[in-house]
């Protein structure tokens, strides 16, 4: 990209950064408007629509450093909610050959970030973003049947998917099966209906779990309706994303039948973590900050966090990377995986790292 | 203990430390969106004042236009260095999470690189706050600032060196963080400087090549009055913040420490030897901010990462609470405390004033009362 810039400009540019030594020239760019920096990626709310009573959906115009997504992948979305940033991760629903990002976000009662978006956020508003991150995503050149199956306001990423599709005409078999509560709850529904006349292969297929009609399938996830929607699942490449019991479900069928291996998640709702907190022994020391603290059995996060520290972080649930730091020495069980690594100098997401005895973090 | 920290009982010193901690808890539950639209709004106004002043420089050729200039350019290295630098790298914004407001990334106008002087004034000047032989602020290694110091013929120089390092003073804390004092002494090696060194050359080039030569070059044919005006303010800031900081822990009846007697100390022991150790200077609310809010020191020095703008709403519980326990709160107008530390300066130039630490006394009913 670097590349395609005028020499000259990229002159005027490091002449401009030397001169704004030692702020750089985005913190003086961002007084005038929060969305000429440079180094930084920020979004413009340009559209705000209700598809729901408890979503919101954003249509988010980012400044020039923003690179694009693949479809299923995640952006870190950073608000300032009372003087504190809050990052959280969220799908863009739209295609990945659509410039624009599109968000929906569904308010979680519990949760700060998503009540923030959905009360506060209007037409004006800017977002801090990241670059496109996550694994989640369909492979290329693209498989010959692909299922789509999504739970909720897990549909975002796997809506991506099937926009991206369309947009490439895509002529394989393609069943797109989305389960909500009702017919309320339903999200991109219109759209959806849309694209299924666009798109000769596509076929849609909604399930709700709270309603006995209205739906092409009715109660929640079964082997049957799999059958139903998608008799050659098992020929398909399948992305799944929703929530946890949903997710459960899936896997089970999948894993039963063999074939786990075509069978791609993404996560949203936290894992279930099971943490220790009667029997952890050890201290706890955050050399950068000379604290340390008596290992509550917690994760690493958690235990910086009332130590008084505040550390970067986005998801908390081993998603994306934000918190990564390096543990000096000691050892750390994954509390999603329930691996223990002792390693020196090693990476560690502080957010779902448990120390097993003493443990040194260079925060 | 043999100072004054030991008119009160222990009882009475943990007492003193809960009081303390109780405002500080209060503070910290209690901050919010006003004090990052504070910061924020001190941020616009020093970026607003820096490229006025450039600005004006271009016009440098009329006086008044180079006068004011180098006023907006002043105030605004002066606010970046005070009310902003000093306090974002004492990590009074880090719980907002924002990465420029961040302790670790802030870096500030000045040679001095920030990760340097974080180390130097964060970690050793405030946790070994006036302990003698410890605390390196104790004249920055080229002053007699304490009588306890020991008194030798290079120290008669004492008025002139003060002089040299409030003119040079950003250079003075750029070369503080070498300690070239220990290395003298042999307590400190060439090799554990390479690094400091490394960030010191590059801050310093970054700095000098935007202040004398790249601002010059742009104004053409102005090239010297710019150097000139740049200079100027470069050396207002430095006066001036020698100046607030010299007041902050070098006024008379400031009292300072030996290692033996603040090991082992309790948080409320701590507490006291802030307040013992520190100064405060009185003042409007403009020069509270242009001092960085360092004209309260002590309560600085009691919550270095609260973010300063508290330290005025908190100053008069903090003071009752020092009557309450009959201890001093060392404050005063500007010239008060100025001419209190030029006075020291010259006294401690002379061999016949070097007399061991004598902590200050306090009026024994004071003492009764708190009892």
């Amino acid at each position: 990209m670097t590349a395609l810039v005028p020499r000259r400009a990229r002159r005027l540019a490091s002449l401009a950064e030397a001169l704004l030594t030692p702020h750089g020239m985005d913190r003086y760019l961002e007084l005038v408007d929060p969305m000429l920096v440079r180094r930084e990626i920020r979004g413009l709310v340009t559209g705000v629509r209700r598809q729901t009573p408890d979503t919101v959906t954003l249509t988010v115009r980012p400044s020039r450093a923003w690179r694009g997504h693949l479809a299923g992948q995640y952006v870190r979305v950073t608000v300032e909610i009372d003087g504190v940033r809050r990052t959280r991760c969220y799908s863009p629903a739209g295609s990945e050959h659509d410039g624009t990002l599109e968000l929906t976000i569904k308010a979680d009662p519990q949760g700060l970030v998503s009540r923030h978006l959905n009360r506060t956020v209007t037409l004006g508003s800017v977002l801090g973003l990241s670059t496109a991150d996550g694994e989640f995503t369909l492979p290329s050149p693209r498989p010959r049947r692909i299922l789509l199956l999504s739970g909720g306001s897990g549909i975002t990423p796997v809506l991506s998917m099937l926009r991206t599709l369309a947009a490439e005409k895509y002529e394989g078999d393609l069943v797109f099966l989305h389960y909500s509560n009702g017919a309320e709850d339903a999200l991109y529904r219109t759209e959806l209906a849309d694209l299924a006349r666009r798109l000769p292969g596509l076929r849609v297929v909604h399930a709700f779990t709270h309603a006995k009609t209205g739906g092409d399938l009715h109660g929640f996830f079964s082997k049957e309706h799999l059958a139903e929607a998608a008799p050659w699942y098992p020929d398909a490449e399948t992305f799944l994303c929703g929530p946890k019991p949903l997710m459960d479900s899936v896997r089970e069928v999948f894993e039963a039948d063999g074939i786990g291996a075509h069978l791609h998640t993404e996560e949203f709702a936290p894992p279930a973590l099971t943490f220790d907190t009667e029997n952890a022994e050890g201290q706890v020391r955050f050399a950068r900050s000379g604290r340390e603290v008596a290992n509550s059995g917690k994760p690493l996060l958690e235990q910086a966090e009332e130590a008084g520290l505040s550390p970067e972080h986005g998801c908390r649930m081993g998603i994306c990377f934000s918190c990564t730091q390096i543990k000096t020495s000691g050892c750390v069980r994954n509390a999603k995986t329930g691996e223990t690594s002792s390693e020196e100098n090693e990476e560690i997401q502080l957010c779902i790292s448990v120390p097993v005895g003493d443990v040194e973090i260079n925060a | 203990m043999t100072g004054l920290q030991d008119k009160l009982t222990p009882q009475q010193v943990e007492d003193f430390g809960r009081e303390l901690d109780e405002i500080r808890q209060r503070i910290v539950a209690d901050l919010g969106q006003v004090d990052v639209d504070y910061i924020h709004n001190v941020i616009k106004t020093q970026r607003a004042l820096e490229v006025a002043g450039r600005g004006l420089l271009f016009a440098g050729f009329f006086p008044p236009a180079w006068v004011a200039g180098v006023a907006a350019l002043s105030v605004a290295k002066i606010l970046d260095n005070m009310e902003i630098g000093h306090n974002v790298m004492h990590g009074q914004y880090d719980w907002t999470r924002d990465p420029a407001l961040s302790s670790q990334q802030f870096e500030w106008d000045t040679v001095a690189p920030s990760e340097n002087w974080r180390h130097s004034h964060n970690y050793i000047h405030h946790t070994y706050t006036n302990i003698l032989d410890k605390d390196r602020d104790i004249g920055y290694g080229i002053l007699r600032m304490d009588p306890a110091q020991k008194w030798n013929p290079y120290y008669l120089g004492n008025p002139v060196y003060a002089t040299l390092l409030a003119l040079f003073f950003q250079w003075g804390v750029m070369l503080h963080d070498l300690e070239v004092d220990r290395v003298a002494k042999g307590e400190r090696t060439w090799a554990e400087n390479k690094p400091v060194l490394r960030k010191i050359v590059r801050k310093a080039g970054r700095q000098v090549g935007k202040d004398y030569v790249l601002f010059p070059l742009l104004t053409g044919p102005l090239a010297p009055l710019t150097f000139l005006g740049n200079a100027t303010a470069n050396l207002t800031r430095n006066l001036w913040a020698f100046s607030i900081i010299f007041c902050g822990h070098f006024p008379a009846d400031v009292e300072s420490f030996t290692e033996e007697e603040t090991e082992n100390e309790s948080r409320g022991q701590w507490y006291l030897r802030q307040i013992l150790g520190s100064a405060n200077i009185t003042g409007g609310k403009l020069f509270h901010v242009m001092t960085g809010n360092l004209s309260h020191q002590i309560e600085h020095h009691l919550f270095p990462d609260i973010p300063a703008r508290r330290y005025p709403e908190i100053a008069g519980e903090v003071r009752a609470i020092c009557e309450k326990y009959g201890l001093p709160y060392n404050t005063g107008p500007l010239h008060k405390q100025l001419f209190s530390v030029a006075k020291k300066i010259v006294k401690l130039a002379l061999p016949w004033n070097g007399e061991p630490r004598t902590p200050a006394t306090v009026e024994s009913d004071k003492t009764l009362r708190a009892a």
